[in-house]
């Protein structure tokens, strides 16, 4: 309200709409040096567990303890060894995410899935739902999506459009249960998503046990690979599944920040009570936003079947459904967090393979270190305490300008 | 015990909540701290109870300076506080809640119930509280449950007793109560730090009073003071304490309720066949206690549930049937009683506060879009004709002060054009000055012709409003009387008193 005077006109927005971009920035500031912080941590963790379990080092730490007279020389083993093997480690790492264009390429592969199911429980987040089903609603999206996809023979861009609505309707439709699950009878979604997950896993096996799922001259739950006309198309070696990923997450922004519907939702996330006496409806809100989410797991699901792996098992879905929860949380349950973290995760699992190849590094590793970012954005306690070590240092010098101040 | 308090300040970053403040409580003292909403008195007695630290200053008992690193030096200390929150354990027995945290046992860990039963029966006869050591605490009254707390404080010796806004809950009969037993305490010596709003309190029980303005102390002055000058020391400049309002002129009833009943998920029933008209141009005061229906008859109006038997009707229409939704689009105002719980989403900025309930007409929605420059718009507007103190229009409510919070659902409700307003306690917990000004919009809209309804259990209110008052007593509207009924009788109504001589209409 202090620079506003001097607008020529009354209604100018242009200040205001300035104003929160700035705010929000300086706010997020915290939040995003917390999951810095985060990461670097986990990465030190990592660090460490990789030193600790390299041959040399551990050979080194026998000696030291067998020869103490010749402490100095293998103390410094220790720490040559370490060196080496976290350097070998960690330089595999960036070289499997960001290195070449083959391994950029598979990064944005496994990241596309991940920031789209993130997105679905991003947005279930935002309206006060905790989704753990992107699981099971992929899985169905993937039957859906997979039987259009390899049943039918239609013309090139019509197939792919058919098998990703399929995909995504049935997504919907997995979600959509879950919200009138809740809406009419309370049912906590936790233990729906939980429960349906469960259900939709036996539901693609019972399905590719059928006849009309089974993969020709096969005995394995395999269906067969879906057609041709029915896969995203690639630009730049790229599947068109990434950039629709971002779309998605620009979508879910606009959806949550400039739409009524999106308002409601971020209105019934935060305040049910405040919202039902404003008129709103809390059932609406509740089935819309799970049918969304749905929706985008069965994207999600899109990606990897149209995209990479051409055949619906019931493995289709592997941990990405579960990934995206962590994605989510990482993300701060925003659409720009949930993108980044998304492409974090992705880079660390396409990394961890050119770890596991080129430095012999067990791909377990790279789950921990997921696991431990997770657990220290969980924890910002431990974080802020980590940090505050060092801001001390700083008070001492920023304090005379905050007095003249 | 005498307290004194010296030069004591508390900084949260660049803010100062408690500026370098002398305080002096002399024992056997009734001490009243007055101050409105958000002026630093809950910080100074968090940090007296050892729940903050203080930046600066030094806090003395008997002329000894302590520090308190949490409530247990404090209490240790002698300092006791009874929270306007009660911080007791519904299902436990009063002696367990005052044994909690400090129970003795016997060998082996088994409980002593009888020693802590014991000594509830005698302080509760040392200071007259009549509170039986075995009644459930769910199972007694407000009021007696106040007296709990104060038994707590004196099980630990508390010698300097700090009451925070002990009155907000209580009838007049239980505030006289109230007042008798803390004479009683101050009689045996123990020191009282009351804290309130209430001018008239302060007045009737404190032998000090202390003003308290933007964290800073404006004054000590004796209970002689005047209430207007009380309330200027307050404010701040000065406020008139009566709604100036012509006589009503009163229209043709517009919103009828007829044999309204509620009957609560346990199965009480909590509203018993309550029947009222509001009409054009006046505004109707349904005052009771708290927890005498008045709650579940408001939000059957709104159709926030649906009453079990009964009609209301607007303009003629029946909207008995109407959700939320459709009342509010029908020309219902509504300001719930809670405002953080009904009224506000504390996670939103004030500007999405302000169209909570008007996003989805047409001035703030194209489609399925918002048009975020009509929201930010209405929300410069409304923050200067309402003058709501907000850094901007984008902070969060849940950062503003109790006074602004109220005056953003208050501006929102009356951004469009009403046929009923429905307000529910609308100055509960609002600063004087924001009081002043709720009231004259609430009387401005009234004497537009809308039909204002008025639920209050603060007498001060309804007498400042109310042009016909309603009281419920036990889910009833047990009497309908004109504002000129004197307090003590209208207070009895209240109590559920026989409605004797007075005139009942309606």
């Amino acid at each position: 309200m202090t620079a506003m005077s001097p607008a020529p006109e009354a209604i100018v927005p242009e200040p205001d709409a300035d104003k929160p971009e700035v705010r929000d920035l300086r706010s997020w500031l915290p939040t995003v040096r917390d999951t810095l912080l985060a990461i670097l941590l986990a990465l030190a963790v990592g660090a460490f567990l990789i030193a600790i379990s390299d041959d040399e080092v551990i050979e080194a730490i026998g000696n030291l303890f067998t020869y103490p007279g010749s402490f100095f020389i293998y103390a410094g083993d220790i720490l040559r060894y370490s060196g080496q093997a976290i350097w070998e480690a960690y330089s595999a790492l960036v070289d499997g995410a960001v290195g070449s264009g083959s391994s950029l390429q598979r990064t944005l592969e496994r990241s596309a899935p991940l920031i789209c199911a993130g997105l679905a429980v991003t947005i279930a987040f935002r309206a006060g739902l905790f989704n753990i089903g992107a699981t099971g609603q992929m899985l169905v999206g993937a039957l859906a999506a997979g039987y259009v996809g390899f049943t039918y023979d239609l013309p090139p861009g019509v197939h792919l459009v058919a098998a990703v609505t399929a995909g995504v309707l049935a997504g919907a439709l997995w979600g959509g249960i879950v919200g009138v699950l809740k809406a009419q009878t309370g049912a906590h979604e936790v233990i729906t998503t939980i429960m349906l997950n469960q259900v939709a896993r036996f539901t693609v096996l019972y399905f590719l046990a059928k006849d009309a799922f089974q993969r020709p001259g096969s005995d394995n739950l395999l269906s067969p690979a879906v057609a041709d006309n029915a896969t995203y198309p690639t630009l730049f070696g790229l599947h068109l599944g990434i950039p629709l990923a971002l779309v998605a997450a620009v979508g879910v922004w606009w959806l949550l920040e400039r739409s009524r519907l999106g308002f409601e939702m971020r209105a019934v996330g935060a305040n049910p009570d405040a919202s039902r006496t404003a008129g709103m409806s809390i059932s609406k809100v509740y089935i819309s936003t799970m049918a969304i989410a749905g929706l985008l797991s069965g994207l999600a699901v899109t990606m990897i079947l149209l995209g990479l792996q051409q055949s619906v098992t019931d493995q289709v879905v592997g941990s990405v459904g579960f990934d995206a929860i962590t994605v989510a949380l990482l993300g701060r349950a925003t659409p720009l967090g949930t993108v980044l973290a998304g492409l974090l995760f992705g880079a660390l699992s396409a990394g961890g393979l050119g770890m596991q190849t080129s430095a012999g590094v067990p791909p377990e590793l790279i789950q921990v270190v997921q696991a431990l970012i997770v657990l220290f954005v969980a924890a910002p306690a431990l974080i802020r305490g980590l940090a505050r070590i060092r801001r001390r240092k700083k008070t001492a010098t920023a304090e005379p300008k905050g007095a003249a101040a | 015990m005498r307290l004194e308090i010296k030069g004591l300040t508390k900084k949260f970053g660049s803010f100062t909540a408690n500026d370098s403040i002398d305080l002096v409580v002399e024992p056997g003292e009734i001490h009243c701290l007055l101050g409105e909403n958000g002026a630093g008195k809950s910080t100074l007695m968090n940090m007296l109870y050892g729940l903050l630290t203080p930046t600066e200053g030094e806090i003395l008992l008997d002329g000894r300076a302590v520090t308190f690193d949490g409530p247990g030096d404090a209490l240790a200390a002698g300092i006791g506080m009874v929270h306007q929150h009660f911080m007791l354990v519904p299902v436990f027995t009063v002696a367990e809640n005052v044994m909690l945290g400090h129970e003795q046992t016997y060998a082996g860990g088994v409980l002593n119930r009888s020693a802590a039963r014991k000594q509830v029966r005698e302080l509760s006869d040392r200071y007259r509280l009549a509170v039986d050591p075995d009644a459930l605490v769910e199972d007694i009254p407000v009021g007696v449950q106040q007296r709990v707390e104060i038994i707590k404080a004196l099980a630990s010796q508390a010698q300097v007793l700090i009451l925070d806004e002990p009155t907000a809950v209580l009838t007049p009969q239980e505030i006289d109560e109230l007042m008798g037993i803390m004479r009683e305490l101050k009689a045996q010596g123990t020191s009282i730090i009351f804290i309130t709003h209430k001018l008239r309190e302060v007045k009737a029980i404190g032998d000090k009073i202390t003003v308290i303005r933007r964290g800073k102390v404006v004054g000590t002055t004796p209970p002689s003071t005047s209430e207007a000058e009380l309330a200027e020391m307050m404010v701040g400049r000065s406020v008139s304490l009566v709604v100036d309002k012509d006589e009503a002129t009163a229209g043709a009833p517009v919103f009828t309720a007829e044999g309204i009943t509620v009957i609560d998920p346990r199965g009480h029933m909590v509203v018993k066949d309550v029947s009222f008209e509001a009409r054009a141009g006046e505004v109707l005061g349904i005052c009771g206690v708290q927890g005498n229906g008045q709650t579940e008859l408001i939000k059957s109006l709104l159709g926030l549930i649906r009453p079990d038997a009964g009609r209301v009707e607007l303009d003629g229409k029946d909207i008995s049937r109407h959700g939320p939704k459709e009342s509010l689009a029908a020309g219902i105002g509504y300001i719930p009683e809670d405002r953080s719980h009904d009224g506000y989403v504390g996670a939103f900025s004030v500007r999405e506060n302000l169209v909570l309930d008007l996003y989805r007409t047409d001035e703030f929605s194209a489609g399925p879009a918002l048009k975020l420059d009509k929201i930010a718009a209405n929300a410069k507007a409304r923050i200067a004709e309402f003058d709501i103190r907000t850094e901007s229009p984008d902070a969060l409510v849940s950062s503003l002060s109790g006074g602004n919070q109220q005056k953003v659902v208050v501006a929102r409700e009356f951004s469009r054009p009403l046929k009923v307003l429905i307000a529910s306690q609308p100055t509960r917990g609002v600063d004087v000055g924001s009081i002043e000004f709720i009231h004259k919009r609430i009387i401005a809209e009234r004497d537009r012709g809308t039909a204002v309804v008025i639920v209050s259990t603060e007498l001060d209110e309804i007498y400042a409003l109310a042009d016909r008052i309603a009281v419920m007593y036990d889910g009833r509207i047990v009497a309908t009387v004109t504002p000129d009924i004197p307090r003590e009788q209208l207070g009895l109504l209240m109590a559920g008193a026989a409605p004797e001589g007075t005139e009942v209409a309606s």
